[in-house]
């Protein structure tokens, strides 16, 4: 026998599943309606006060935050965060077509590069799928528009997001999977990213920087 | 890893003499507890949320079997594989097998306390191949050849002195005057360090938090990010979980994942929440070429359709052990396998027997906080009882401890020669207790007062001044 | 003895549950708890045939001696229309573990039920049951106030008896950190694993010196003996109570475990 078989018999038998065929209807009914449970009323918003509440819980998960009128003052915004910082001005992105549809060329002194990272990047540019006003979450869907290494590697990470992507809470973004993909597919990586990266485990002194980016900047696109 | 759960009582003893972890545990008081409740405050819906976790696992509990295999379905459409493991022996080779197939040299893994329980990165090592913990704590103690001492904390044991001497001892190609004096220096030689590991990594081993039957995707909730490079930058992702981890839908993984950072660290939402879906797909430019889960069973099915069935809800959040007196007292290596606190005490008897773990679920004062903070409302005071009955059963708790409470009950359930024995007994105690009213030595109570003294009785016992009032009051002659 | 039905004397009929540590070691606080419900309106009485609510061996594991010791206690309290303890864990034990200890019985399940429905904790049943709001006591001093496990997690026991301390003329109540923690007693636990006991006793005691209060009360006598063993063998001139004496203004005892 094999070890699947094994297993899936000792379930079956401490369930005491055998001949109760109403358990297979209902567990298809859950896997096709999906169904909600409860969702916190904090971000039952309108739009305003729910990009609102985005930038609020997004700055006290320690990311900064920017709000522009229109994309095509992000490339400036970008300069203007690596300028900031005293960051060298080169940034790494992928081919997001509303990324590529910025005027970049306006950045005289900036350096855009594509592709994935390979690890000496110090700032990349990702544009998310849709974010979340609840806990002030980005979603940024795998692929060759947005590499998950972008998501990672750089030490400044960089998030587009629109304003009209902002959604109330996380089953938005399960909503927009399902639209994107199809029922019950889903893109390689689906990162959900709420601050940057941190370590506790030194004396439970929080610190930013682990292992991925020491800094995460969005740039909420209004308009 | 050698089981000293039999030798709870020696470790506890050898703890609460360490200064070095005393002051560790310090942090774990003060730091979780707070905030946690901060979280848990600004969350109306935190604890109706916790009733729908509950749900939810209860739910996919009472189908496991329909879950496993819709899930496993749907993790081959999405090209990846599916590895079914009865046995740590059996999980360990899938790995090994798989690690031949690429010839890989170096494995980054991801925390999971899942390869903890099968004992990998041993296992790897005896096998020619190199497992680097990545995650910081965890990076840690497999430097000091330790294992975790707290689920989400691994080296919640250790200060940072401790931390520093073990860096300089490991990375002696650096500087030796570095400073290493502060978590953030640590931290940033840690992050130098372990980077190349990744891109030199053949494979990437994680865990997994959820697994999604909708989708075939596992979740793993982090926020260093470790977790996230271990397995898109080596060629192949291994995600070994066992079998109690599946969830049935997205949404019903999001509805957990609103109490587990919570309850974890405080967070609103840790900082990596990864969905992850099978291998890369053919237009991505990063990404595993290939992907594989274990499911492991290791004693989960044993524990379903009996009384400790609620255990299998666990997230492994680690609140319980935040939470813990006990814990706090004697830190997490003490219980002496993988699983410490409350979780551990009812967790560790299913997995190696209550036998070597008798202790386990024997060393809590019942204080109830554990459950009282469990956002999967499991009662662990109550399956920790369910263990005592068993050793009771089977005659394995200490024969004077036996006796005594025997003698004690037989007593108890003889209401008038209750009485009587303590109307004699106990107002000559009130008297031995003197003007001082307590004693600092009494016999058979060598526990109590070796550490504090005993309360005198104050005297006649209140049933029988009861009895009298009784009397006087009915006046009829005593 | 039967006890009076409340139809006859118009007044709600109390059985005391007495618990076995205040029936041997503290009958005072057993006298101080009947104070406060007489004075409240109750008829109290304590029937003879108790003895242990059975938490020793229910906590040991031997299920069969508990439910002896359960189906006893039960049948002592049948003619009550309520049982007070003066002790959360008591309490908890008689209200949360019976019906469970029965359940699936279909002789038992029932009355344990009818049974557990009655229980009360001293200070909930005062405040939630009576609507005391105000005791006739005064107790000049400070007094910090442990939360006792099971009556705060099991029976929801926080603000009564802080309610109930705040009427007590002369009295002024201050917190400790961590009032809600754990003293170390946990029954046998506190001799079966002394040294741990131990190690969480003294993080108790650390916390009650430094609320700088006179006194030290909680609703239960086991970790009042556990602590008050404590303070006084680290020399502590914190004096040690339990709640029901200081409400009852029956403080002419020496405190537990002497000064």
């Amino acid at each position: 026998m094999s070890a699947r078989e094994a297993i899936l018999g000792k379930v079956r038998k401490a369930l005491d599943a055998s001949g109760n065929a109403g358990r297979l209807d209902n567990v298809w009914d859950r896997l096709m309606e999906a169904p909600a449970g409860i969702i916190p009323t904090r971000a039952q918003l309108d739009p305003e006060a729910r990009v609102e509440l985005f930038c609020r819980m997004a700055t006290q998960a320690a990311a900064t935050v920017a709000r522009v009128a229109g994309e095509e003052v992000v490339p400036a915004a970008v300069t203007a965060y690596l300028r900031a910082r005293n960051l060298p001005a080169k940034v790494r992105m992928g081919g997001d077509r509303r990324l590529k549809a910025m005027p970049w060329v306006n950045e005289r002194t900036l350096q855009v590069r594509h592709g994935p990272s390979d690890g000496d990047d110090e700032a990349s540019v990702s544009h998310a799928a849709a974010a979340i006003a609840e806990t002030g979450t980005l979603a940024l869907f795998s692929g060759k528009d947005n590499p998950t290494t972008l998501n990672f590697l750089p030490d400044h990470h960089i998030v587009v997001v629109d304003a009209a992507d902002i959604g109330g809470d996380l089953e938005s973004v399960m909503r927009l999977a399902r639209a994107r993909y199809g029922k019950g597919e889903m893109p390689r990586t689906l990162n959900f990213i709420t601050g940057p990266s941190r370590s506790g485990d030194i004396e439970q002194k929080l610190l930013l920087g682990a292992h991925g980016p020491r800094a995460l900047h969005i740039i909420v696109v209004d308009g | 890893m050698l089981i000293t759960s039999p030798a709870f009582k020696q470790n506890a003893h050898e703890a609460l003499a360490d200064a070095q972890l005393q002051k560790a545990m310090g942090h774990v008081r003060s730091g979780f507890i707070d905030k946690r409740s901060h979280a848990v405050e600004a969350l109306p819906e935190f604890d109706a949320l916790r009733d729908s976790a509950r749900a939810i696992k209860d739910h996919t509990l009472a189908n496991l079997d329909l879950y496993l295999t819709a899930y496993e379905e749907k993790v081959l459409a999405a090209g990846g594989k599916v590895h079914w493991a009865e046995t740590a022996a059996e999980a360990r080779g899938i790995v090994l097998d798989i690690c031949r197939m690429h010839d890989a040299k170096t494995v980054a893994k991801g925390k999971s306390m899942i390869t903890e329980e099968i004992e990998l990165n041993d296992f790897l090592e005896a096998s020619g191949i190199r497992p680097v913990e990545t995650d910081l704590g965890e990076y840690i103690i497999q430097l000091r050849g330790e294992h975790p001492s707290h689920i989400i904390a691994p080296a919640v044991h250790l200060n940072k002195e401790q931390v520093e001497a073990d860096f300089r001892r490991v990375h002696t190609d650096l500087p030796p005057e570095r400073d290493l004096s502060d978590p953030a220096s640590l931290l940033g030689e840690a992050r130098r360090v372990l980077r190349q590991k990744y891109f030199e990594a053949d494979i990437g081993i994680t865990g997994a938090n959820f697994l999604v039957a909708e989708t075939g995707s596992s979740i793993i909730v982090t926020n260093e990010g470790n977790g996230d490079l271990s397995q898109i930058l080596p060629r192949v992702h291994v995600v070994i979980a066992s079998i109690e981890k599946v969830v049935p839908t997205l949404e019903d993984a999001a509805q957990i994942l609103r109490v587990l950072a919570r309850s974890a660290t405080g967070q609103e939402m840790s900082v990596y929440t990864t969905v992850s879906t099978g291998p890369r797909r053919p237009n991505d430019p990063d990404g595993p070429d290939e992907y594989h889960v274990i499911l492991l069973d290791n004693g989960r099915s044993s524990m379903l359709g009996t009384e400790f069935q609620e255990m299998l809800r666990c997230i492994r959040c680690g609140a319980c052990m935040n939470h813990c007196p006990v814990y706090h007292a004697v830190g997490g290596h003490a219980y002496g396998w993988v699983y410490p606190g409350p979780m551990g005490a009812v967790l560790t008897p299913s997995l190696i027997g209550v036998d070597k773990a008798g202790h386990l679920p024997n060393a809590s004062t019942f204080c109830g906080r554990c459950e009282s903070v469990c956002p999967m409302k499991i009662p662990l005071p109550k399956m920790m009882r369910h263990w005592r009955e068993r050793e009771w059963e089977r005659g394995l708790n200490p024969t004077a401890a036996r006796t005594g409470l025997k003698f004690w009950a037989w007593f108890a359930r003889r209401p008038a020669l209750y009485h009587l024995a303590t109307w004699l007994a106990f107002p000559l105690l009130a008297v031995a207790g003197g003007r001082k009213r307590r004693f600092g030595f009494l016999p058979l109570a060598g526990g109590w007062v070796r550490h504090r003294d005993m309360p005198a009785p104050q005297g006649r016992t209140f049933m029988q001044q009861w009895r009298d009032r009784d009397a006087l009051k009915q006046g009829s002659p005593l | 003895m039967e006890p009076t039905p409340s139809s006859r004397t118009g007044r709600p009929n109390v059985g005391l549950f007495v618990t076995c540590l205040v029936d041997l070691f503290r009958p005072s606080v057993g006298f101080a708890a009947v104070k406060l419900m007489e004075d409240a309106g109750c008829a109290v009485d304590a029937p003879m045939t108790q003895t242990c609510c059975g938490q020793p061996a229910y906590n040991s594991g031997d299920r069969a001696d508990t439910r002896a010791i359960a189906e006893a206690t039960i049948a002592a309290f049948e003619g009550f229309d309520y049982v007070v303890a003066p002790s959360g864990s008591c309490a908890g034990m008689l209200k949360k573990h019976y019906p469970a200890l029965f359940r699936g019985d279909a002789a038992w399940e029932e009355r344990a039920r009818a049974f557990s429905d009655k229980v009360h904790e001293l200070t909930s049943f005062l405040v939630d049951v009576l609507g005391v709001r105000n005791v006739a006591a005064a107790v000049p001093g400070t007094a910090t106030y442990h939360d006792s496990c099971s009556g705060l997690r099991e029976l929801g026991v926080q603000r009564q008896p802080r309610a109930l301390l705040a009427s007590v003329d002369g009295l002024k109540l201050t917190e400790m950190a961590e009032a809600d923690v754990c003293c170390g007693f946990g029954g046998t636990f506190c001799v079966k694993y002394s040294e741990i006991s131990n190690a969480i006793v003294e993080k108790k005691t650390a916390n009650i010196e430094a609320a700088g209060a006179d006194m030290l009360l909680a609703g239960d006598l086991g970790c009042l003996m556990n602590v008050a063993g404590k303070l006084r063998r680290q020399g502590s001139a914190t004096e040690v109570r339990h709640v029901a004496e200081v409400l009852a203004g029956m403080t002419d005892t020496p405190p537990i475990g002497g000064r």
